[in-house]
This record gives C-alpha cells, structure tokens and sequence, in this order.
C-alpha cells in the first residue's frame, strides 16, 4: 500500500474512532430514556432518531450541509466562534455521527430492554439511587449490547459514503476517507487499489467484531 | 411493626386495586388467588409504585399520601420479589452488600446458613440456596419491614419445610416484620399470626391465620 492509502485509512480509523466516542454518551442515554420511560414527544424522537437509517444518506448529507454551512443556523454560530466544518475533518465526523447514532441507539435500546426491571426495582429498595443502578446493574447486564451497539455504529462510520461526500467533499489528504477512496479507485478504473482498500476494510470489521466478542466472552467471573 | 394502609388505590389491568388495613403483627400473611393484586400492593408499600390516591404509613412513617412520595431507596423496607432477582453478574458476597457495604452481614448469612455459599456465582446456585441468599440480601440493610413474594413457589416440597423454618428464625432471632404473600394458606400457618385476604384488588378479611385459612378450606 501507497503512503497515501495508509494515511486515507489511519484518518478513516481516528475519524470513526471519534465519531462514536462523541456520539455513546448520548446514544446510550436516549436509548435507555426510549426503553425505560414514557414521556410526551417519545414518538416524535424515535421518528427523528432513527430517520437517517431510512432517508438516503445524501439526503441527510444534504440537511447537515444546510445545518452546518456558513448561513446555516449552526454554521453562522461556529462561524463566529471561528470554526469551520464543511469540507473539513470535522464535516466527516459530523457525517458519520449522524448516520451511526441510529444504530448505536437501536442496538443499545434493545440490549436495555431485555434487562429484567426486577433487578433494578430490588436495587433501589437496597438503598441505590437512580444512577447507582443504572451504572451497577443496568449497564453491566445490557453491556453486551451496548458494546454491539458501539461496534456497529463504529463499523457503519467506517463505511459512511452518502453524506460525508455531500458534507465535506471527497479531498485528498484532508476529508477522504476508505470508502470515498474506495470510490474514487473505482471510478479511475484503479481496480487493485480498490481491492486493496476492500481488504483493508474487511479486516477492520473483522478485528472490531472479534475483540467485541472476545472481551465480552471474557467477562465470565464474578467480581 | 405497625402499617396503616389507608385506600390505598391504582389501577391494574382488569380492576382497580383498593386496599384499606391496619397491621400490626410481626409477620402478617397477604391471602389470596392469583391476579387478586398482591404484588401490585407489595410494590406499592416498596415504594416501586405510586399509589394514584390512599396512604400508606409505617411506624408513624408517612411514605405515600396526597403530594407524598418517598422513594424505594429512602424506605427502608426488604423486598424479597418471587424470582429473587439476584444480580446475575455478581458473586454471592457483592449481591448481600450491595445494599450495605460497611454493615455487619455475619448474623443475616449465619440465620440463613449460606456461610459456604458467599464466593459462589448466583447463577450456579439451587432454587432453595437463591432464595436464602435473596433473603440474606434484603436483611443486611436492617429492613424496617421484610416483603417476601410468594417465598416457597417454584421450589419442591422437600424445600418448603426448610424455607420456612429460616422465615420463622428470621422473624424470631431478627425480630424483623414480615409480609407473606401467598396463594397457598396452609404455608402461612406457623409463620403468620394475621392474615389478609384480597381478592380481585379488594380486602375481603382480615383475621387470625388459622380462622383464614379454615375459612379458605
């Protein structure tokens, strides 16, 4: 591989890493409020959640690149405090984020959902408070989920085409990422560059997948 | 022990619960078929469900009134649920101090004889061994009241005796007040001096175990 494509999958990594690291604390959260409360608006924010999992991904690009752009109602804000997104790194996080939170959130609602509230209702007459058993209880019984949830969000990041090349372009050395290399290989006609990426992606996916299962598989012994 | 219930009301899926009593015996039965409500009251005296209306008092207490809720964790009170519920992914020791990490836990382990059980997997455990460290769990915190839930179903007959006789040590030695909730009567004769009996959500009697459980015969 070229120093090139290196430098495309080291940013692609660092980029997807960043993404669901900015996106668990508030995947988590909401996916545990959907599974575990009734409040007015739940509907509305399920829809809203999980819409850019259905709209096409250039569709969201497309919203984003409107949110975020210079006279954008986000964009005029960050513009003033002197930050620029589009057509940068930052654009391809906010692209991923946007497209991996709806599965990052499914992933972990399930995985929260299938812990019996038992545990939790014999938890608080101990004594706990609400934060004392969502982090002892809940979380440790629905972490195998929750870890799925953020390997999965990882993994769609990795792959995230539609709306990053919509948000932040497809710019050597500054926002190409694997797939929008992939692509540009592709369209070149560099077909043994682009299987070379493939392996590459494959092999990321694959080592996510199998450590996520291997440290779960790990967590046998009581503490 | 001395809990007033006082219309205590919510509504279930095919009635309205509505529970009016005043007990005041250290181990008090909760009689009657299933789906009368009797966990659903439970819960409520736990604190893990809000009555929509009535009171509910414990020694002097007041911990469900009009603009009144105290929270689960702030009652005091054990609860011991039909399936235990022992926290899967914690050994027996860390599930009997996760409710007290600095109390005692020797005299609660000792009464239930689970001494041999405290490094164990909950998940390894028998049906008879869950439920005693279960009720271990709930006794460390020193529980103002002990609710247990239907304690000897799921277990065979062989087991009920034995269940029983750490019921009747922990309402003995502990002097700790206990709620039984059953649908079988003959399990409380022995343990209950005072039973309730509650069908589709509403108090029918309240008597002397052994005339209740004549009566239901």
């Amino acid at each position: 591989m070229s120093a090139a494509e290196w430098h495309v999958v080291a940013f692609t990594l660092r980029v997807a890493a960043l993404s669901t690291l900015l996106i668990a604390p508030l995947g988590v959260g909401v996916a545990w409020l959907l599974a575990r409360y009734r409040w007015p608006g739940k509907s509305l924010a399920e829809t809203v959640v999980t819409l850019p999992l259905v709209l096409p991904p250039v569709a969201t690009g497309l919203l984003l690149l409107k949110l975020v752009g210079r006279r954008g109602p986000l964009g005029q804000l960050l513009d003033r405090a002197g930050v620029d997104v589009v057509f940068t790194w930052r654009a391809v996080v906010l692209a991923m984020m946007a497209m991996s939170f709806p599965l990052l959130v499914r992933g972990c609602r399930v995985a929260f959902e299938e812990v019996n509230v038992r545990f939790e209702q014999v938890a608080r007459t101990l004594g706990a408070s609400d934060w004392r058993v969502f982090l002892t209880i809940t979380v440790p019984l629905a972490l195998r989920g929750i870890v799925g949830g953020l390997v999965l969000a990882f993994a769609r990041a990795i792959g995230e085409f539609g709306a990053t090349i919509v948000v932040a372009g497809n710019i050597p050395g500054r926002t190409r990422t694997l797939a929008l290399a992939m692509y540009d290989d592709v369209q070149l006609g560099h077909d043994d560059a682009a299987f070379r990426l493939l392996g590459v992606a494959a092999a990321i996916a694959f080592v996510a997948l199998w450590t996520s299962e291997a440290a779960l598989r790990r967590r046998g012994a009581p503490r | 022990m001395k809990l007033e219930l006082d219309g205590v009301s919510f509504p279930l899926a095919h009635f309205d619960l509505d529970v009016t009593a005043r007990l005041s015996s250290i181990a008090t039965g909760i009689f009657g078929p299933s789906g009368a409500g009797k966990t659903s009251l439970l819960e409520a005296i736990a604190g893990l469900r809000r009555p929509r209306r009535g009171r509910i008092v414990l020694d002097d207490r007041v911990f469900d009134d009009r603009g009144v809720h105290v929270p689960a964790r702030h009652r005091r009170i054990g609860y011991v649920p039909q399936e235990n519920a022992l926290f899967p992914h914690m050994s027996v020791l860390r599930n009997i101090r996760y409710g007290a990490a600095e109390a005692p836990i020797d005299e609660c382990v000792r009464v239930v004889e689970i001494e041999h059980l405290l490094a164990r997997r909950v998940t390894t455990l028998s049906g008879g061994e869950q439920k005693r460290v279960a009720l271990a769990r709930a006794l460390v915190t020193a529980p103002r009241l002990l609710l247990l839930d239907e304690p000897l179903a799921g277990l065979d007959r062989a087991l009920h005796a034995r269940i029983s006789s750490y019921l009747r040590r922990i309402r003995d030695e502990l002097r700790v007040a206990m709620l039984y909730v059953t649908h079988d009567p003959e399990e409380l004769a022995g343990i209950a001096e005072e039973t309730v009996v509650i069908e589709r959500g509403r108090v029918v009697a309240v008597g002397k175990t052994a005339e209740v459980v004549a009566f239901s015969q």
